[in-house]
Formats: structure tokens, sequence, C-alpha cells
């Protein structure tokens, strides 16, 4: 995304995510402790918002640093508090501090989500610290469930993550973490005690380790790639640019469909597109519920920029076929059990199908 | 769903993991910090966490301290034992019969590749490193990227340098933990200008480094998975299969699977079911196909060889379970009418191939333009 011509400060600032595979590996303690040395530098730094979840070590980092008081928020009745956008941006700093990048802010707040606020802060022209944990990234959130059987509901899109200037992985052994979670460093011990038996078993914190390093790694190829840095020489890039079709349906695994095509095609570096057919122009033929989950269809392709279209056509398979050839598409993603999802792979013998399975999870 | 079978790990490997698993856990075990460039700060890492199990009362000493000028640590290794270095000639080298006579807990062991002068026991530290944890004492080491053997090549492509000390990956592999000390590549050129690479450089490098650390972590993962009976892909890495048949358009597959084997860092399988008598021709084309997988760097495996496989789509979903495929690769064929699905291999496929993807590619000849 371009610097908003309006900018005050005519530029954007930079933002740099500590990134983590689990609560405890020390992304807010690594991310202070930089603060503490820019500070060091002479560098303005403040903190705009901080969870110290009771966490000693990392309470005793914010010593000495500025902290922007949070704003008291009234919804209902009841008050909450949270990270005061206007008033970081009025103090403006030359480096903001923001914890728990994928936070979904209190009611009667300005922008629903935080990294709404912490772009907002960017383009007041100053940088911003942050910290994300790898089953916050939107198109992670199937993978992340495969793994733990938990589904995360505080995502944040991955165009928004692929903004960062900079992504630092916050790295300490599953064994270390455990250790750290049963002396009772990252939570009280009941607490610890319940994580223990739940997510935090050394086979899922080992996997979801080996998804942020690739993630990471990942970032940085995007990165180069954006700023036009030299790249390895890839014997197989000559090949012509794909276009990835998702066709979206009422079957249930569609959100998952979506999310798994974004990823193909952002790895692959192609474009990519999302269709819904209706049978008739008004959709009036599907119920109040079905027309719900359409829009919400819609709604997730938007929120991970993909354009979605809809078309009317009695025979949906046809439909897709013929719309996928007229674009130029090259691969198109349907779901397993999609209806008719067997029709189009034969209808469309001419181009790529993926049939896109819901990865099954057993419980270990 | 046939899955059934395949929760069981037959009696011989489980065999093979139990010896495994004894002679691991005599083993002491080993923790490697990983660096992407000299200066990132592996050694400090270290001996902080040397510093850190002292301090909870573990027997920690030190084996050996890299010298070239790193006044950072000398207030970092104050307090604890140092075993003495022995001479060789005018080099030095760990004193491995005096450590295991101290049969310390843990011993820290700065640069971990690292030859020894001639007339030494052991011609690597590495091996040195070997003969402690076969003894039941906890190594942490440290190491840089452009010092494991297998990566040198994309190191010296990246930098022009090639290291001449080296430690083969296999025995990283062996490590029990690893860590990667991942500093963002401008605070090396930044702060002091530290490094004389370049930041696109330090980026690949760093990239190289988290790959390798994820394949590191990716084999502990099917480790823990295998000694605990668990025969389930957690699809961490993208595994792609590509079904080769004589007539199928292989070539277009396979390029397709490198690509994205290559742009996801998975692994690339191409499977031969062998079908009764083929023609010449046909033979020819497998061949080729096969030799065309090699030469994109895909593990080609050929099953079946009962002569005429009566159902070669249950064997090859049967492969691909076992190897713990996230993606199968498959061509159309020849028959066109979808109305007799039920009969046809690829429907067949797309219906057991349960909780893996299927991609179907069209028939050489009808490609899209």
């Amino acid at each position: 995304m371009a610097a908003e011509p309006g900018s005050p400060a005519g530029h954007k600032g930079k933002l740099k995510i500590f990134l983590g595979y689990a609560a405890g590996v020390g992304k807010t303690y690594q991310m202070l402790t930089e603060a503490q040395e820019l500070k060091l530098q002479s560098i303005d730094v403040v903190i705009g918002y901080f969870e110290p979840h009771g966490r000693a070590e990392t309470i005793a980092q914010t010593a000495g640093l500025e902290f922007v008081p949070r704003r008291i928020f009234e919804h209902r009745g009841a008050t909450f508090e949270d990270m005061d956008t206007t008033a970081v941006i009025a103090r403006h700093p030359q480096v903001a501090v923001v914890d728990e990048f994928a936070h979904t802010n209190v009611p009667g707040a300005e922008r629903p989500k935080r990294w709404q606020d912490v772009m907002a802060i960017l383009d007041e022209g100053i940088d911003v610290l942050t910290s994300l944990n790898i089953q916050h990234i939107e198109s992670l959130n199937d993978q992340v469930w495969h793994v733990t059987g938990i589904r995360v509901r505080e995502t944040v899109p991955d165009w928004v993550v692929q903004e960062a200037d900079e992504v630092v992985m916050v790295d300490v052994t599953p064994r270390a973490l455990l250790h750290r979670l049963e002396r009772g460093v990252v939570y009280s011990h009941e607490k610890a005690q319940q994580a223990l038996e739940n997510f935090f078993t050394e086979s899922n914190l080992t996997a979801l380790r080996e998804l942020a390093m690739r993630q990471t790694a990942h970032q940085l190829e995007e990165r180069r790639e954006e700023l036009r840095l030299p790249q390895p020489v890839r014997a197989l890039d000559s090949q012509r640019q794909e276009s990835i079709l998702i066709w979206l349906t009422l079957n249930p695994s569609t959100a998952m469909l979506i999310r798994r095509g974004r990823r193909v095609a952002d790895y692959l570096n192609s474009a990519c597109t999302a269709l819904f057919v209706a049978r008739d122009s008004t959709m009036s033929e599907l119920s109040a519920e079905n027309r719900a989950s359409v829009e919400r269809l819609l709604n997730v392709c938007r929120n991970l920029r993909i354009n979605p279209e809809v078309i009317e056509s009695p025979e949906p398979a046809k439909a897709v076929a013929a719309w996928a050839r007229e674009h130029g598409i090259t691969q198109i993603f349907v779901t397993r059990d999609a209806p008719e999802a067997q029709k189009l792979v034969h209808l469309a013998r001419d181009m790529q199908v993926t049939i896109v399975a819901e990865r099954v999870r057993h419980a270990t | 769903m046939a899955s059934k079978e395949f929760c069981r790990p037959d009696p011989e490997e489980l065999l093979r993991q139990i010896t495994a698993q004894e002679a691991h856990e005599a083993r002491g075990r080993l923790k490697i910090f990983l660096g992407y460039a000299p200066r990132v700060g592996k050694s400090l890492r270290m001996f902080d966490e040397g510093r850190r199990r002292k301090k909870r009362g573990q027997d920690v000493v030190i084996g050996a301290i890299q010298r070239k000028g790193v006044d950072d640590i000398t207030g970092l290794i104050r307090e604890f034992e140092i075993i003495p270095p022995l001479h060789v000639g005018d080099a030095d080298t760990i004193d491995v019969e005096a450590i295991l006579r101290r049969a310390p807990q843990v011993c820290l062991v700065d640069e971990l590749a690292r030859d020894n002068p001639p007339g030494s026991k052991y011609p690597h530290r590495w091996q040195e490193v070997a003969e402690i944890r076969a003894h039941g004492v906890n190594v942490v080491s440290a190491i840089n990227l452009q010092h494991i053997c297998e990566q040198q090549d994309a190191v010296q492509r990246i930098t022009g340098r090639r290291s001449a000390n080296f430690v083969p990956q296999s025995f990283i592999q062996t490590a029990d933990e690893i860590v990667l000390v991942d500093v963002p590549a401008e605070d090396l050129t930044h702060h002091g200008g530290k490094s004389s690479l370049s930041p696109a450089q330090l980026s690949e490098l760093r990239e190289l480094a988290l790959l390798l650390a994820a394949q590191v972590v990716e084999h502990q993962l099917q480790s823990y998975m295998d000694s605990h009976g668990i025969l389930q892909s957690w699809g961490t890495q993208e595994r792609i299969l590509v079904c080769i048949t004589p007539r199928s358009s292989a070539r277009s597959m396979l390029e397709s699977g490198a690509r994205a084997a290559q742009r996801f860092h998975g692994q690339l399988l191409a499977v031969y079911v062998k079908q009764g008598e083929l023609t010449r021709a046909a033979e020819e084309a497998v061949e080729e196909n096969l030799e065309f997988a090699r030469k994109l760097g895909a593990e080609v495996h050929v099953i079946g060889g009962d002569g005429g496989a009566k159902d070669p789509i249950a064997q090859i979903v049967r492969f691909a379970r076992e190897q713990r495929i996230t993606q199968v690769f498959v061509g159309h064929t020849q028959q066109s009418s979808w109305k007799f699905w039920s009969q046809n291999p690829v429907d067949k496929l797309i219906r057991e191939a349960e909780g893996m993807d299927v991609r179907i590619f069209p028939n050489a000849g009808v490609q899209a333009a």
C-alpha cells in the first residue's frame, strides 16, 4: 500500500513485528528490550499499549519508558480500558510500542481492530513495534486449528502482516517454554496446568514453531520482492503466470478454501479471484440464512483482498468453467464436498482443478 | 475409510524406534544456537544459556571458547569453570578426556565448526562433541550457517565466499534442540556497520537459516510422532506427490510440482505404479518421465510390481498416507464423459484421498492457451 497522499508527516512510519509461536516465548520482553535500546540512542520512544499479564520480568523491562495513558471507554453502562490511539498520535513520538497486534478493540472504540489503530499511527509517520503470534495470521487459521484443535477468533489479514518492514521471530525451544510454564513464569500455576494439558503440548508447540519459521522465511522473500532486491535465481520462474479462481459454494468448508487459495496465490505470486454462482439474479431463491452465508463468504474474500464476483446461471459448474476460460484462469479451487465439484473437474479439462480437502484432525 | 491400517506402525519399525529411543536416552542432549551470519550474537546466547542453567543449580563447565577478539563474552565466562584445552603443535583442541573425567552435567562448546590440528584424536570438533555426548554429558554449542556442509553452495552463491571448516547437516539433525538467533539484517548493517554484507545478502542468509531450522524442527516433530505411534501429518511442510503414468502429461505436472515445492520450501515426490505389460513405447515414456522427475530433484518411487496391480488408486492413496503427502498431482485420463465418473480413476482418487488436496491437470494437447 502506498503512503496516503494526505498524510501529515509525508511518509509512513515503519512497522516491525515480533512474531512468536505461542504465549510466553518472550515477544513482549524482546520488544521492550529493543525500546530500551532505542531510548539509550536518544530516540523518542513511548509505550502506546502494553499488556503486562502479571509477568514480573516483562514489567521490569518497561522501567523508565514513557506510557501514554490508556483511554476509558464506556459502553452500555460498563467501562473498558484500551489504547488511546488519538493520544498516541497527538504525542507524536518517533517510535510507539503497541503490544498485541491481533487484539479486538473494546466496544465503542474508534476502530474495531488494533491493527487498524496501528495503521493509523503509521500513517502519521510514527514507527511502530508490535507483537503477534503465528496463530493469529488469517491464512494459517485452518492449519493452526488442525494442529491444536483451537479455532482462533482474533485474526489479522495476511496483507496487513505483509506491510511490515521487518518481522523478527522470537524463538525459544518448546522444552524451554514448557519449563517456563511449569515454573509459573507465563501463567499462574492453576492456569498453567490447564494450558499444559491442552494447547501447550510439546508436539503442538513444535509444529507451531515450524510454521512460524516458515512464515518468517516467506516474509523475507516477499519483502525482497517488494523492494526489488536481487533474488536468488530460480530455474522454474520463467513459467507463465498462474491465475487462481476460488469457486464459492455454500459448502461449510468454503471459508477454509478461500484462505487456502489466498495462501497458494501469495506463494505463487499469482492473481486470485473468487466466484459465486447464484441460480437467479436476486439470490431470492436462497433462504435468508443462506444469503447471510454468501455475504459472509464475500466478506472473508474482501478481508483477504480477493475481489469476489457473483454471476447467475442455472448450471453452476458449467458457468464456472466458462467464466474461468473467459478470464484466463489457470487453476480453479473447489472444496471436496461442494455439489458439482466432480462435474467441474470434467467440464474444465483444459484447466487445472484443485480439489481442496479439509485436513482431517484426529485426537492425539 | 481405509485409514485404520495406516495407524499401526509395523513391528520392525517399532523395534527400530525403541532401539533408537534407548540409545537416545543414554546420550547427552545437544542444544545448538544457529546464527545466519557472523556476529549475530550466537555465542552470547550460548553463554547466557549456560549462566541461567548454572543459576538453576546445574553443573556447567566450558569446554571450548572461541578466542578471536570477542570482548562482550569476557565478563560472561568469568563465572564458569573452564576445562583447559590440549595443545597440539601450536594449536588447541578440546580436552575430551579431561571433560569426561570431570563429568559435568553440561559442557559449553563455542564454535562447533572447527578443524583440529594434524595429530589430534579427532579431525573435527563436532566429532569431539559426539564423543562427549556419548558419555551422557549434555552439550550446548553454537554454529553459523556458512559452516554447515549442505548449505555451503547456497551461501557461496549469496556471498561469493566459502568457509573452509564445516559440519555435516546430519550431525545438526541429531540436536535435541535448535535455537535460531534471529536478528533483523538492519541491526547488522546499521548499528555500527558490523557486517560487510548487503541487506539483500543478509536477508537471503536469514531466510536460509530459518528454513534450515524449520527442517530440523520438522525432523524432531516426525521423530516425536513416530516414537508416540502417531501416523498423522500436520502438513507443516508441503509434500507434493506427482502421479506418473505412461500417458499423463507428466512434464507439466512435474514442473508445476517442482515450482510449488520450491515456493513452499516443501518436498517433491513422484510415484509410478507398475501396471502389467507395457508396450516398448509406453515403457520408454515412463522412464523418460521418471528421469525428468529426478532431474527436478524429486524423490522417485516405483511401487506395485506384482504384475498388473489390481487397484493402482488404492496403492497411490496408501503410499501418499505413508509419505504424509499434502497434495497429489494427477493427470486427466483420455475418456472424457463425466457421466461415468464412478469408474473414472481420477474420480476414484478424489473420493479416496481424504485429507489431501488433489490437483488435476489437463491432458497434454488440450492444455489451455
